[in-house]
């Protein structure tokens, strides 16, 4: 009998490690599937988000220290829970985003959740377990200012549109302003009515005259044309084979590509762009950020990339056969759009002001731990050259001459020079405008960035959003 | 050291483990460590004290290990629980007082376990009584569609766990008689020429049949199993009427699956069966008879009762989108909680138990799923830490039948030790998804009277023998390790 009694032992042996197999399948090795919501075993795990509601999430300041995110108590002792208000209604309601168990997460709340609720990896929950203390989350101080932002707002005055302003000497997103916002307060009572759109990050605008630049910083930095190049800027003129005509159709014979850029001369810049090419002109704009999602710590879910879109949808290449004089100019046909989004347009602005050089776009300023402790700082990050020295410096000069004598005498300052360009794009069959102003100030040196958009107004670019641009940077400025 | 003395050092780590865990868990929940709950330590530990000093006292040859273990995993158990819920551990410690009774009172009456074999019939109709108990009108009742529960006024217990002991004890008698002439050969060796047919012969009906009701893989495989162990059994022409009663035990787990419908348990009794019906005739063939009679009566039950036919399917998606919230749910949070717990665990008292402002988030934490509260809290390494645990005490338990001087002693310590490591498979593999989840207990750690007190006299039993068994050997021998 003894033989057998081993033998049973062993097989004891064998399904006890099956059992532990069992449990390493579920603990290691599957763990992360069945926490993912997304995944078929893990969708119906609701543990992370009861466990996130009794955690007090960090706060989330602006760069001033506006507080406009905080977690207050609800319920005592083991019923406990966090909810987030919002200290400053529709203010912020797209940078922010919102976290509600009903609803989810959205904007930063959803880029920082794992800062914001105190997440830690396998080895850190063994020091938190000796110190035993309960989770809590960090701050999140934000770049954002929270004056500029208002003023953007009160601006826009209802109308739909956008204002982004950037650093360029570092990449901070100092305004990212939506109109219409929304009061996240109030937004799982008003689930699904209400417009929860980042028309900073997830529009697709026809760009208009603001795309110039782009052209612009190709044209030059590819050696073929300089500011002083003489193109024919008569209208109308076959561009593609159809004709294309000047803003009301006026006639400006040989001119430099300065003041073509000063007066936005269509027939010009069609002509640059056939000149360098599809390849060269998204050779510059890959550069500049295009074709991709922006490099922003924010949902990629909440971003779409710039670019040259086909009638589908779809981005595309030189291959496409897109319409390279009305994409130089912010148009473009069925073969392929041009269609940006204002944090796009502001990057853009951003990196001629800073002497060809991009910096990557942010939104947190650092990250603080609850002893006080900064967990997290962040360095200003070059993301690319787009182009040399000389050329932002000569681009930046020609767009000085728009504010100060072309389209863009809306956005001048008081004392301070500044540099930009308008654009107004056609819309609705052309009875209604997509309003633009890029730029940036000082022209030597700035100290800021900024892209103002509106949609479907009767008004231009230099009348509807120069003026804004000009209070916008006025504020951060003063 | 002598044997007592050894098992007073192995409560030594039951001792830390009470003072650190409860300690633990207090700390988390941020009060200071109270003089009740530091009360609770001393009492439990005064317990394993006492119990200690009975064995000392009346079976001072015993194994010096099993009952450290036991005392370990209550520990563990009763930690845990008062994790979980305070009263909880409260009502166990007093059914931890009630099994240590339980325990002294068994090993007193029973000084010599030979003395069941003389009983082993009435034992056997107690057994069959009790697993029916819960089928009877006015105290029995579903729970979770399986009838496992017995309510005698204000008493509810789980006659399974009892009637476990009672099973094993009748096996393990009845296969001394009779193991050896089971497999008592009657004749001469057949000729080549017989024995090749007799394998053929079947080959061929085998073929046929799967191909007749066009059978799948599994059904293939088993049918071909049992035919080939039937023909290895008839070939050495056994004695055909002792394997009635061997039928009667295949009938009594098929009719535990029709009648308490609960797959887990009939599962538990039948490996405990045929565990000892290996031991006692050392023939394969006889477990593969026994095994795929098993699983063909399973799988046809579970085809045509409802209640195993779900918990069938559960078992294989619990993640199917109109399952996992309503028959799938208990299954799908365990692993949810075991994906928490991770390699190291969230530490005692951090697991999420309760939805707040809403009921429990996982549902029998503290009975079926508490080895998946204590995968979240102690990690892989805490689960497999206990799952050693078990594992040194089947150790403990088959060296005790190894020992043993005669057949019933062998038998029924190995029997005991095979159904108790079987209903550690049986709960755990049924929280980790290795096989259908069903409501049995964890021993000596899940929440429940029934349990405590059934498995201390498990451990009595599995005592007295180990003392009569080293007692005879150090008589014989002099000396024993």
């Amino acid at each position: 009998m003894n033989r057998q009694i081993v033998q049973l032992f062993g097989l004891s042996m064998i399904l006890f490690a099956t059992l532990i197999a069992f449990t390493s399948r579920w603990t290691v090795f599957e763990a992360d599937a069945l926490k993912d919501p997304n995944d078929r075993r893990g969708q119906a795990n609701k543990r992370e988000l009861i466990a996130e509601q009794q955690i007090p999430r960090g706060l989330i300041k602006s760069a001033d220290g506006t507080v406009l995110a905080r977690s207050e108590p609800r319920g005592r002792d083991e019923d406990r829970v966090f909810r987030r208000t919002y200290p400053t209604g529709d203010l912020f309601s797209q940078a922010v985003g919102y976290s509600f168990v009903e609803q989810g997460k959205t904007g930063l709340e959803a880029f920082r959740n794992d800062e914001l609720t105190g997440a830690e990896n396998e080895f850190g929950t063994i020091f938190s377990e000796l110190q035993s203390e309960g989770r809590e989350g960090s701050d999140l101080i934000t770049t954002l200012d929270a004056g500029a932002q208002r003023t953007a707002i009160e601006a826009l005055d209802g109308q739909k549109g956008s204002v982004v302003a950037i650093e360029p000497q570092t990449g901070r997103v100092r305004v990212m302003a939506t109109v219409p916002g929304f009061d996240p307060n109030g937004i799982v009572e008003n689930q699904g009515q209400v417009d929860v759109l980042n028309r900073a990050t997830q529009s697709q605008y026809p760009p208009g005259s603001t795309f110039k630049v782009v052209t612009a910083a190709a044209a030059l930095d590819s050696g073929k044309f300089t500011p002083d190049s003489v193109v024919d800027g008569s209208s109308p003129r076959t561009i593609s084979g159809a004709p294309l005509a000047n803003s009301g159709g006026a006639n400006f014979g040989a001119i430099t590509l300065t003041e073509a850029l000063t007066n936005s001369v269509n027939t010009v810049w069609a002509q640059v762009g056939e000149q360098i090419g599809p390849k060269t002109l998204l050779d510059y704009m890959n550069r500049f950020g295009f074709n991709a999602d922006p490099q922003l710590d924010y949902p990629d879910g909440q971003m779409v990339a710039s670019g040259v879109r086909n009638a589908k949808g779809d981005l595309v290449d030189d291959t496409g056969g897109f319409d390279i004089g009305r994409v130089a100019i912010g148009q473009g046909g069925a073969e392929g759009a041009i269609l940006v989004s204002p944090l796009q347009m502001a990057l853009v602005a951003s990196a001629v002001g800073n002497g060809g050089e991009l910096m990557r776009p942010r939104l947190t300023e650092r990250v603080v731990g609850k002893d006080g402790r900064v967990d997290e700082r962040l360095q200003p990050v070059e993301q690319s050259q787009v182009m040399k020295r000389e050329t932002a410096e000569q681009l930046a000069g020609m767009m000085n001459n728009v504010v100060n004598e072309g389209t863009g005498t809306a956005a001048a300052l008081d004392g301070i020079d500044v540099a930009g360009k308008t654009g107004t794009a056609e819309v609705d069959n052309a009875t209604s405008n997509q309003a633009w102003f890029i730029g940036f100030a000082p022209v030597t040196n700035p100290k800021m960035a900024v892209a103002v958009t509106i949609e479907r107004t009767q008004g231009q670019g230099g009348t509807e959003a120069a003026p804004i641009a000009k209070q916008v940077l006025q504020e951060l400025l003063q | 050291m002598s044997a007592r003395s050894r098992e007073l050092m192995g409560l030594i780590p039951v001792s830390l483990l009470v003072s650190a865990g409860f300690a633990a868990v207090l700390t988390t929940r941020s009060e200071e460590v109270s003089d009740a709950t530091l009360t609770y330590g001393l009492v439990f530990l005064g317990l394993c004290l006492a119990g200690h000093f009975f064995i000392r006292a009346r079976l001072p040859d015993a194994d010096p290990y099993l009952y450290p273990l036991a005392a370990l995993l209550s520990a563990f158990g009763l930690v845990m629980i008062y994790r979980i819920n305070a009263e909880f551990a409260r009502e166990q410690a007093q059914w931890f007082v009630v099994g240590l009774v339980v325990f002294c009172g068994t090993i007193v009456l029973l000084r010599d376990h030979h003395a069941l074999e003389r009983y082993r019939y009435t034992i056997a109709a107690a057994g069959i009584a009790l697993l029916v108990m819960p089928r009877l009108p006015g105290i029995g009742a579903p729970v979770n569609g399986a009838f496992l529960g017995v309510k005698l006024g204000p008493i509810s217990f789980q006659p399974a766990e009892f009637a476990k002991i009672a099973i094993i004890v009748f096996l393990a008698s009845y296969l001394r008689d009779t193991g050896d002439v089971l497999v008592q050969s009657r004749s001469t060796p057949m000729s080549a020429g017989r024995q090749a047919l007799l394998f053929a012969i079947p080959a061929v009906l085998v073929v046929l049949v799967v191909l007749v009701l066009g059978l799948g893989t599994a059904g293939t495989v088993l049918l071909a199993v049992f035919t080939a162990s039937l023909v290895a059994v008839l070939r050495e022409r056994p004695s055909l009427k002792h394997f009635g009663p061997l039928l009667l035990v295949w009938g009594l787990a098929m009719l535990m699956l029709l009648f308490i419908r609960d797959l887990g348990s009939s599962l538990m009794f039948f490996g405990g069966f045929l565990a000892l019906l290996y031991v006692a005739t050392g023939r394969l063939s006889l477990v593969g008879v026994g095994a795929t009679m098993f699983l063909g009566g399973a799988t046809f039950f579970a085809n045509s009762v409802n209640h195993v036919q779900e918990r069938v399917d559960i078992w294989l998606d619990p993640f199917a989108p109109d399952v996992v919230q309503k028959e799938g749910y208990q299954i799908a949070q365990s692993l949810y909680a075991q994906a928490d717990g991770g390699l190291f665990g969230q530490g005692f008292g951090q697991a999420l138990l309760q939805i707040p402002g809403g009921g429990p988030l996982l549902p029998a934490a503290h009975t079926d799923l508490i080895y998946a509260v204590i995968t979240d809290e102690l990690g892989l390494f805490g689960a497999a830490g206990l799952i050693l645990v078990y594992l040194m005490f089947a150790a403990r338990g088959f060296k005790t039948a190894l020992v043993a001087g005669d057949g019933f002693s062998k038998l029924l310590a190995a029997g005991l030790t095979s159904v108790l490591a079987l209903q550690v498979f049986v709960i755990v593999g049924g929280v980790t998804k290795t096989i259908p989840l069903t409501g049995v207990t964890l021993p000596f750690v899940s929440y429940g009277g029934s349990s405590i007190v059934a498995n201390m006299m498990l451990l009595a039993l599995l005592l007295i023998v180990s003392d009569h068994a080293r007692k005879d050997r150090r008589s014989v021998q002099g000396g024993l390790v």
